[in-house]
């Protein structure tokens, strides 16, 4: 993902199926305080990829805008990370997975934001905001699901084991791209290391790395996800909504 | 699930630099970060908020319209007066 | 968003909308700025207390005595309407995952946000009246308290979103100006707050129907269809038929409800007729015609025995949207428990603190 399309393509990715997941939680959240706060997120990261995916579409030259990227390619056409597209499971699941999804978007972005490139830096500098309070939001509740009950802190390990093979794809080196995700790799650490400490959780032990998600390919949950997201839109190909 | 009550926060928000903080509203939150948290998300969604404040209900002590007056519930002494002893008989529809 | 089909009716009134929710603000402000009277002298009496502060059109505050009746009326009243929009979230959410474009999922992931949000203010105000949050959630998901019919129909096409924007939110609106007039203040303000933010609701549903009345032959008919589906349904929304109104009188003598059913219909109608005649779109009512005489269009009334069915539980979705409350709820009680552990754990740990 080194070239400037390639990266942003994936970083619109990533926004775009983590949006997508995060609006399944509507009318569905444990409290309805923070079917609110989801909401939010979901907004922020929806924004954050039509802004990334229309600037991939204008770097690609070849006439696609954000609708085109989202709605017309196939699941080997999407470039984001494993890590978004899997399951919600339960709330531990889909906090586990927010965690580590914004501990890495917001060293990201906020290299992004002083990048040579204007629209990109400038999407950084709105982005980085969003993902703090992102970040915040999702190590208050691993902290309160960590250090709650015997049952929330079974859960919250088990959210955690489950999502931390595929945080290493996220930091995979990208030598030329506008931010190398490999120097985020250490902000990241620190950070989740000490979150997790405070909420009495263990860090799993590195190993099984899965990837692939920035090359095309993917778990098989994308291929439906893109299946329910797109089915409307593709029934009718060159309609205005 | 638990009976407790999630406690309930009164919300204070200063929409402009130069205005005092007005009440809002309420939510329940079980702690104060996440009261907080949850008033930037439920009255700020259109940045109607420089600052917020939160303040436990149970922690506010009010002045009656006629402090004298028993007619006042005794009991209520809370501005905003949320009790819990609204009991709801079994079978009572629509109440 | 919510109407007035619930079980015995209750509220309604609406107009110039948006203007009238700005007046509505207007009036709340001039009447907290009047001589305001504090409370009653020590031997005055309290019903006729009560009665001059709501003649003087000045609000009734939690703190203030109020007769039983009119605290239950208006913690039912309330709470259906919190019910309805925290249900109402999920005829819409329904369509977020497939929206037919990003900025059409952005508008309506924001508006089902809003309706949460709406609920949420809404339970706020109900507990102001002496009641709690959770014993409301506990009504609604025993069944014991309503939220609006409209809610129990299925949103089968794209299309529903915006009739449920255009026809719903727009007969949810017409009956929620009039309570930014509210005699009881919290309830007045929430809805204040409410109205404004719904402003932008009734729009988007119909800019969403305009879009596809003027789209290919398939998103027209789409439209069309999902028009008819609602139509009548939306009429419902203002409840059972002014002879058949339960509360209103009392209401109204309260300053709760100010305008009956049968008026905010009629007002609803006359508002449709023009807006569907530039959609394109045609209103499934034979007998629609302008009635030169009353000013105001003849129409054909809703089946208020299918209102009456739906009511008592045996619409489309009723046990699909129960049970989907119900499954929120149950899932989420595990991490509403451990919030409130890991509260009590931190406020054990201060307290250590500060003996130490």
């Amino acid at each position: 993902m080194s070239a400037p399309f390639d990266f942003t393509l994936a970083l619109g990715d990533d926004a775009l199926i983590a949006a997508q997941r995060l609006g399944e939680w509507t009318s569905r959240a444990p409290e309805m305080e923070e079917d609110v706060a989801l909401a939010n997120i979901a907004l922020d990261q929806l924004g954050a990829a039509r802004l990334l995916l229309t600037y991939a579409g204008e770097l690609e030259g070849a006439g696609r805008d954000e609708d085109a990227l989202a709605y017309l390619r196939g699941d080997r056409e999407f470039r984001n990370c494993l890590l978004v597209e899997l399951p919600n499971g339960d709330f531990a699941v889909t906090m586990a997975k927010l965690f580590f999804l914004a501990a890495y978007q917001l060293p990201l972005y906020s290299a992004l934001a002083g990048c040579g490139d204007e629209r990109l830096a400038a999407i950084g500098a709105k982005a980085r905001k969003e993902s703090a309070y992102h970040l915040d939001h999702a190590s208050l509740w691993v902290r309160r699901l960590g250090d709650g009950t015997e049952e929330s802190h079974r859960r919250m390990q088990a959210a955690v084991d489950q999502v931390w093979p595929y945080v290493h794809e996220l930091f995979t080196a990208a030598p030329g791209a506008p931010v190398d995700p490999a120097t985020l790799r250490a902000d990241f650490d620190a950070h989740v290391s000490a979150v997790l400490a405070e909420a009495t959780l263990t860090r799993p032990a590195d190993g099984w790395a899965p990837g692939g998600g920035r090359d095309g390919v993917h778990n098989e949950h994308l291929s439906y996800l893109l299946a329910e997201m797109q089915v409307l839109h593709r029934a009718h190909p060159g309609a205005k909504w | 699930m638990s009976k407790e009550q999630t406690p309930l926060w009164e919300v204070f928000v200063r929409a402009r630099r130069g205005l005092s903080h007005t009440h809002v509203g309420s939510l329940h939150a079980p702690d104060a970060e996440l009261a907080l948290r949850n008033a930037r998300d439920l009255y700020t969604r259109r940045q109607e908020g420089v600052s917020i404040w939160v303040v436990p209900a149970s922690a506010i002590t009010a002045s009656s319209p006629d402090e004298k007056d028993a007619f006042f519930d005794p009991a209520a002494d809370k501005v905003y007066r949320h009790p819990t002893f609204y009991e709801v008989p079994d079978g009572v529809a629509h109440l | 968003m919510y109407g007035n089909d619930f079980a015995p009716p209750e509220e309604g009134p609406g107009g110039g909308l948006l203007g009238e929710v700005e007046a509505a603000e207007a009036a709340l402000r001039e009447a907290a700025a009047r001589a305001r009277r504090g409370g009653p002298a020590p031997d005055e009496d309290l019903e006729a207390y009560f009665a001059d502060v709501i003649d003087a059109d000045q609000k009734i505050e939690p703190r203030d005595w109020m007769p039983e009746a009119y605290r239950k009326t208006l913690i039912r009243q309330i709470a259906q309407h919190a019910h309805s929009e925290i249900i109402g979230m999920q005829p819409e959410g329904n369509w977020i995952s497939r929206a037919p474009s990003l900025k059409r999922k952005a508008i309506l992931l924001a508006k089902v946000q809003d309706e949460a949000g709406h609920g949420l203010y809404l339970y706020a105000a109900a507990e102001t009246l002496g009641v709690s949050r959770d014993e409301l959630v506990e009504l609604l998901i025993e069944g014991r308290q309503k939220y609006s019919s409209i809610f129990n129909y299925p949103t089968l096409t794209w299309a529903d979103v915006g009739a449920i924007g255009w026809l719903v939110d727009g007969a949810a609106i017409v009956n929620q100006v009039p309570l930014c007039r509210c005699s009881y203040g919290p309830y007045a303000r929430a809805m204040i707050r409410v109205c404004k933010e719904e402003s932008f609701h009734q729009r988007q549903g119909y800019e969403i129907l305009h879009t596809l009345a003027h789209g290919t032959p398939e998103q027209k008919a789409m439209a069309q269809d999902a028009v008819d589906r609602w139509w009548y349904p939306s009429l419902a929304m203002f409840g059972p038929p002014d002879g058949d109104s339960t509360h209103s009188a009392q209401s109204m003598a309260w300053k709760i409800k100010r305008f009956s059913n049968d008026e905010l219909r009629q007002r609803f109608v006359d508002m449709c007729v023009q807006q569907a005649e530039i959609l394109g779109l045609t209103i499934p009512d034979p007998g629609l015609r302008w009635n030169e005489e009353r000013q105001a269009y003849d129409y054909t009334q809703p089946d208020y025995d299918e209102l009456t069915r739906v009511i008592k539980g045996d619409g489309p979705c009723n046990r699909q949207r129960m049970a989907h409350r119900r499954g929120a709820h149950e899932e989420g009680a595990w991490v509403r428990e451990a919030a409130a552990a890991h509260a009590a754990k931190r406020a054990e740990k201060n307290k250590e603190k500060v003996a130490a």
